[in-house]
C-alpha cells in the first residue's frame, strides 16, 4: 500500500467538485493506503468547529489524517483553538517532507 | 547543506491572479532553505511569472507612491529563490515552456530561466526524487 497526500485548496462551499476529493481521501484510506489531506488556501474553510462539511467528518471517520495549513489560517482570521476535533494545525514544510519521503503527492 | 534531493514542480497559474503561486513560492521556500535541488517547469500563464518588464506601480486609489506601495513582483520572488537555493547548496532551474512563451510574447524572463519543451518535465520527472504538478483550477 502507498502513502498519498492529497492538496485541497479550494472551499467545498464554493465548489462540489471538493466533495468529491474527500470521497477520493476516503476511497484511497479505505483499500488500505496511508493518506493524509492536507487543507490550504480556501480549503481551511470547512475545518471550524461550528462548520458543517459532512465530506470531511467522514473523511476523519475513515482514518483520513487532515492537516490545516497555519498561515492560511491566520489570513483568514480563524484561530487555532475553533478548529474542530481530530484536524491537526501544520506548516506547508509537510508537504515537501511527504514529497522527499516519496509519498504520491497530489494537488486536486 | 544540500542531501541532493531533486523534487520538480510544474506550475500553469500566471502572475498576480491566485493564491496558488504565492503557495507555490512558499513551498520552493522550504525546498530552497533546505538546499535541495529545484526543477520548475512553467507552461501556460506561469511563463509570465519570471518576466523581466514587471515593474512596480503608484496605488492613486491609497494616495501612495511607487515607494509606499512596494508592490510584490514575482520575478523578484523567482530570482531570490534561485539565490537562496544555491547559498543553502542545491541548484534552481527554471524552464519556461517554449510555444507558451511565443504565444505570450514573453521571451524576456529574468537571468536563470531557459526555455525548454514538455519533454524536459517528462525527464525532470524521471529523475526526480518526486514531482508536484499544481495545475489551473
Amino acid at each position: 500500500m502507498a502513502n498519498y497526500l492529497l492538496i485541497e485548496s479550494r472551499d467545498p462551499y464554493a465548489t462540489h467538485e471538493v466533495r468529491h476529493d474527500f470521497h477520493l481521501a476516503c476511497n484511497l484510506a479505505k483499500a488500505g493506503n496511508k493518506t493524509t489531506l492536507f487543507l490550504v488556501q480556501n480549503g481551511v474553510i470547512p475545518t471550524r468547529k461550528n462548520a458543517i462539511s459532512s465530506g470531511l467528518l467522514h473523511a476523519l471517520d475513515n482514518g483520513v489524517e487532515i492537516l490545516c495549513d497555519e498561515f492560511s489560517l491566520r489570513e483568514r482570521g480563524i484561530p487555532v483553538d475553533t478548529i474542530m476535533p481530530g484536524i491537526n494545525i501544520a506548516p506547508i514544510d509537510t508537504i515537501i517532507d511527504h514529497m522527499v519521503d516519496g509519498s504520491k503527492v497530489l494537488w486536486l | 547543506m544540500s542531501d541532493n534531493k531533486t523534487l520538480t514542480f510544474s506550475i500553469m497559474d500566471g502572475p498576480f491572479e491566485q493564491a496558488r503561486t504565492v503557495t507555490v513560492m512558499r513551498l520552493l521556500n522550504v525546498a530552497a532553505r533546505r538546499g535541495y535541488n529545484i526543477n520548475i517547469f512553467a507552461y501556460e500563464g506561469a511563463v509570465s511569472l519570471p518576466f523581466a518588464r514587471q515593474s512596480k506601480h503608484p496605488n492613486a486609489v491609497h494616495g501612495r507612491d511607487i515607494e509606499e506601495e512596494d508592490h510584490p513582483l514575482p520575478k523578484d520572488w523567482i530570482a531570490s529563490l534561485i539565490k537562496s537555493t544555491a547559498a543553502n547548496g542545491g541548484q534552481l532551474d527554471w524552464i519556461n515552456c517554449g510555444l507558451c512563451v511565443d504565444e505570450r510574447g514573453m521571451q524576456e524572463s529574468i537571468e536563470g530561466v531557459r526555455r525548454g519543451t514538455p519533454g524536459d518535465l517528462w525527464k525532470w520527472a524521471c529523475e526526480s526524487d518526486n514531482t508536484l504538478i499544481i495545475g489551473t483550477r
